[in-house]
């Protein structure tokens, strides 16, 4: 499944002195498989830019197709287009609204008009891909649980309709380390064993350096680059400029090269940093 | 899709009606509504028009942004109108089966309209102008007097500016909401009246938690900083009235004194 986005322009409030330009033109192209970070400073239009990939916003202008079908064309149902790119939203916990785990993973599921059984099997299948127990967590209220599994109960919410894209906005803001690497770790997972494309949101570059193979910087709803990681955190002056910055573990292999000059400088994860310095201890 | 409601909404800038004594906005705008009750005959309108047109040339709130406003209020001036025209006694000119057009009725229709949008486009001025801020502020101080019969003015105040400040908040928690639930395939718009109540469960839920939510933070973070309420609280910003405010106040007078003349004239 392909998504195209093709001169994609959104304007919020126009023709009042409160008109934003949230997108300028945006030209993308996403293949199946791929696993994406998109970054960018606050009102860069990031989450502008995901909110159309569903039809819930709708572009000022240019348009966005999914396997060649314009999504907002009469003859496509947009129910379909919410089933296959699901959106878990910043602090999704916040949707929660059932009195059971169990109830409010299935309100995305039942509204897609599938029979108990398989919302049933659906429900145990997604809490298990986001690591909750299936028998100890589902029957109690999601409000009583905590921050993290509250989290975690709602994204399991939007992978129980098995979509083919999974939209992840800062999913893990205001959680603690433990909690984050989890998510991190869960998410990984959907991309390996479920093939699934995956956009990821996100202020961390550690994570994006740690996951993606596809990295698109957004300034002023524009897209400034697309690339891989590795090229990307190359171009550290253009980053800083956008109120970006790259992995701490780059900036510290970038202050080691100025000691010694035989080391790889575009490092971007520890692991990868570990094995070089090690190898540059066994040239010397 | 809540950011096209513009009514009331303050819209900044540095003009001299923006700069009025917010108590001095207030006591004009209820004159102002006042003296359109008055009103009798379509003569006077033209002074009203002119006082307005005035305030918003002065105001610069582009007309445009002033009429968008008018718009969800549409439906309630029809009606008026259309209940003034059918059911005033008098002349017939037109037939429309059982109901009659009569020439009174043309004319206290009209009549009834243009106060509406008048009384509508007045009292929009007054928050298209002033921001919720200065609004209360000016609002506790005109409350004052009656601290003494027990109104609790500042307490008053204090619960018009958390309202006021949230409104938009709310709205933009909707929004999210509402489209964290559309992502899972919920339907707000289809279906019939007890369908379409069922769908709003999923939203009130989180709404009304994180209503609370905030209002337990806020009540945390005033605390903290040890909010005490209305007795002896000073404010960084003094209201103090101008040579501007007494100008206006003198023209608001005059237009009120006009449309009284013309009252009594007409006797």
């Amino acid at each position: 499944m392909t998504i195209k986005i093709k001169n994609l322009t959104h304007v919020y409030s126009p023709n009042t002195p409160f008109e934003i330009k949230a997108l300028d033109n945006i030209n993308i192209s996403i293949d199946n498989g791929e696993f994406i970070g998109l970054i960018g400073h606050t009102g860069s239009g990031k989450s502008t830019l995901i909110q159309h990939l569903n039809g819930l916003l709708k572009p000022t202008n240019g348009k966005i197709e999914i396997d060649d079908d314009d999504i907002l064309s009469k003859s496509v149902s947009l129910k379909k287009i919410r089933q296959k790119i699901g959106l878990v939203f910043q602090y999704p916990e916040h949707q929660l609204f059932e009195e059971t785990v169990y109830k409010d993973i299935s309100f995305g599921p039942r509204n897609l008009g599938l029979a108990e059984d398989e919302v049933d099997l659906r429900i145990k299948e997604a809490m298990e891909v986001v690591g909750l127990e299936y028998d100890i967590i589902k029957d109690r209220s999601p409000f009583d649980l905590s921050g993290g599994q509250r989290r975690r109960v709602a994204i399991a919410g939007v992978l129980a309709m098995k979509p083919k894209v999974l939209i992840l906005d800062e999913p893990t803001a205001g959680l603690d380390p433990k909690g984050r690497d989890e998510i991190l770790g869960q998410i990984e997972q959907l991309y390996k064993r479920y093939n699934m494309t995956i956009i990821l949101v996100s202020h961390s570059m550690e994570d994006i350096a740690k996951l993606v193979n596809r990295l698109i910087v957004m300034y002023r709803g524009k897209v400034a680059m697309d690339d891989t990681p590795r090229e990307v955190f190359k171009r550290v002056d253009e980053l800083e400029n956008m109120g970006l910055a790259l992995p701490q573990i780059t900036y510290f292999m970038r202050a080691f090269k100025e000691k010694v000059k035989d080391i790889r400088e575009d490092v971007i994860t520890v692991h990868e940093a570990k094995k070089e310095i090690l190898e540059y201890l066994r040239r010397n | 899709m809540f950011r096209n409601i513009t009514i009331g909404q303050y819209y900044p800038a540095e003009t001299v009606i923006h700069k009025l004594d917010p108590r001095i906005k207030i006591i004009i705008t209820f004159t102002f509504i006042i003296s359109l009750f008055f009103i009798n005959s379509f003569y006077p309108y033209i002074f009203v028009l002119a006082f307005l047109l005035t305030a918003i040339k002065l105001s610069t709130v582009p007309i445009s942004y002033i009429l968008r406003g008018l718009k969800p209020i549409m439906i309630i001036i029809i009606i008026t109108f259309l209940i003034n025209l059918f059911m005033t006694k008098g002349e017939v000119v037109y037939s429309l089966g059982p109901l009659d057009i009569t020439k009174e009725g043309l004319i206290h229709a009209g009549f009834m309209a243009v106060r509406l949008v008048f009384l509508i486009i007045g009292t929009s001025l007054l928050t298209l102008t002033t921001s919720p801020i200065s609004l209360t502020d000016g609002i506790e101080k005109l409350l004052n007097p009656f601290k003494k019969i027990g109104i609790p003015a500042h307490e008053l105040a204090m619960m018009m500016t958390i309202a006021l400040r949230f409104i938009p908040t709310l709205l933009e928690e909707t929004d999210k909401i509402m489209k964290a639930q559309m992502a899972r395939g919920a339907d707000f718009e289809s279906g019939n009246i007890i369908n379409r109540a069922k769908s709003l469960v999923p939203l009130l839920v989180p709404l009304f938690v994180s209503a609370f939510r905030r209002a337990d933070e806020l009540a945390m973070a005033m605390e903290a900083r040890c909010y005490r309420g209305g007795e002896n609280r000073t404010r960084m910003k003094q209201l103090k009235l101008q040579t501007r405010d007494f100008i206006v106040m003198v023209i608001t007078g005059l237009l009120l004194g006009i449309i009284i003349y013309f009252r009594i004239s007409e006797h």
